[in-house]
């Protein structure tokens, strides 16, 4: 058996997988994902060798461009290509979410500035507005009145690409200065933190704090829900305390980060993410 | 004093130790900090990292 793992830089995370192959005498390779040349029509020798391609690359552009050819040369990635494509694109999500009957926070799009003012003015100030495409907490902005979003949204309108054009509106979320990540591979939620931060944004990249969040059976449940409805495999869920609404599912990422979630948990992340590709690899070498 | 396995800083030349680390890794330089990719490790070889870019993230 051969692993690959496709970075665009070797973070702790990689480094953690790459300790815990080593561990186990997995062959594997890491492969710098700006280096790539991809004959589309056929896998050369070198792709071949690999029975599973795990993707850990920091460009979500990149990574699934490579996701789409991989799969399309028969070779498994994880996570799957559409997996990731939903997870890349809050709209996406937002809509697979709803139709699994997932709860969310309410969420309106608009694609002028006008409707949006109108969008933000149904669900009530304070509102959120997000990019479709973003991560680690980026160009949210929390907007209070009607002035800041008017010139959020000029801001959006002249200085963003075409991207910032489409307007993702969220109630904001009156959350306990906390969100909770919680983590799923494969068809179990295997751990859970809360990120606090006296900042809105609970991002640990933008500094909020982790400690232990137990998995209860209604977190567990409603977080496999929320994985299977983009497709499931290797996820990272993230979740509002909503006083009245209860749990809602806010985000997925499917290249997630957990450095910080190892320690607060007790659980050993990426040796349960390696246990899941490996069974996942060796079941399909056996059919 | 020679660092074993270094190569140079781009930014100040200052040399930049290698040991225990892997290509695709980001190390800081000990003199001016820049933040610098390792390219090669067999032939020491960094250059400074890319910024980071509007599609990167989870």
């Amino acid at each position: 058996m051969r692993l690959a793992i496709l970075a665009s830089r070797v973070r702790v995370e990689e480094k953690l997988l790459v300790d815990a192959l080593r561990q186990r005498a997995v062959a594997f390779d890491i492969i710098d994902d700006g280096d790539l040349l991809l004959d589309l029509a056929q896998a050369d020798d070198r792709w071949q060798q690999y029975d599973a391609v795990l993707c850990r690359s920091l460009s979500q552009s990149r990574a699934l461009a490579v996701m789409y050819v991989l799969e399309h040369w028969g070779i498994p990635v994880y996570n799957p290509a559409a997996t990731t494509a939903t997870c890349n694109d809050k709209l996406l999500t937002t809509l697979a979410l709803l139709h699994a009957h997932v709860p969310v926070p309410r969420t309106m799009l608009a694609f002028a500035a006008e409707t949006a003012v109108q969008g933000i003015e149904t669900l009530g100030y304070p509102a959120v507005l997000k990019p479709v495409t973003g991560s680690w907490g980026r160009l949210l902005a929390r907007v209070n009145d009607r002035d800041a979003a008017e010139a959020v949204l000029e801001h959006q309108e002249t200085l963003g690409s075409y991207q910032h054009h489409i307007h993702y509106i969220q109630q904001y979320i009156s959350k306990p200065q906390r969100d909770i990540r919680a983590f799923v591979i494969g068809d179990r939620t295997v751990c859970a933190i809360y990120r606090t931060s006296e900042h809105w944004v609970t991002n640990t990249a933008r500094g909020a704090v982790a400690s232990n969040c137990p998995v209860t059976p209604e977190l567990d449940q409603l977080c496999v829900r929320a994985a299977q409805a983009v497709g499931g495999g290797i996820l990272a869920i993230d979740l509002l305390e909503d006083p009245e609404q209860g749990l809602l599912v806010n985000e997925i990422n499917a290249t997630m980060e957990f450095r910080n979630s190892i320690a607060p948990t007790g659980v050993d992340i990426p040796n349960v993410m390696l246990d899941y590709v490996l069974s996942n690899v060796r079941e399909e070498v056996l059919q | 004093m020679v660092v074993q396995n270094a190569a140079h800083c781009p930014e100040c030349d200052a040399e930049v130790s290698l040991q225990d680390v892997l290509v695709g890794e980001i190390v800081y330089c000990p003199d001016c900090n820049a933040e610098l990719e390792v390219l090669n490790v067999e032939q020491p070889e960094v250059a400074l990292a890319p910024q980071v870019a509007e599609d990167w993230g989870e």
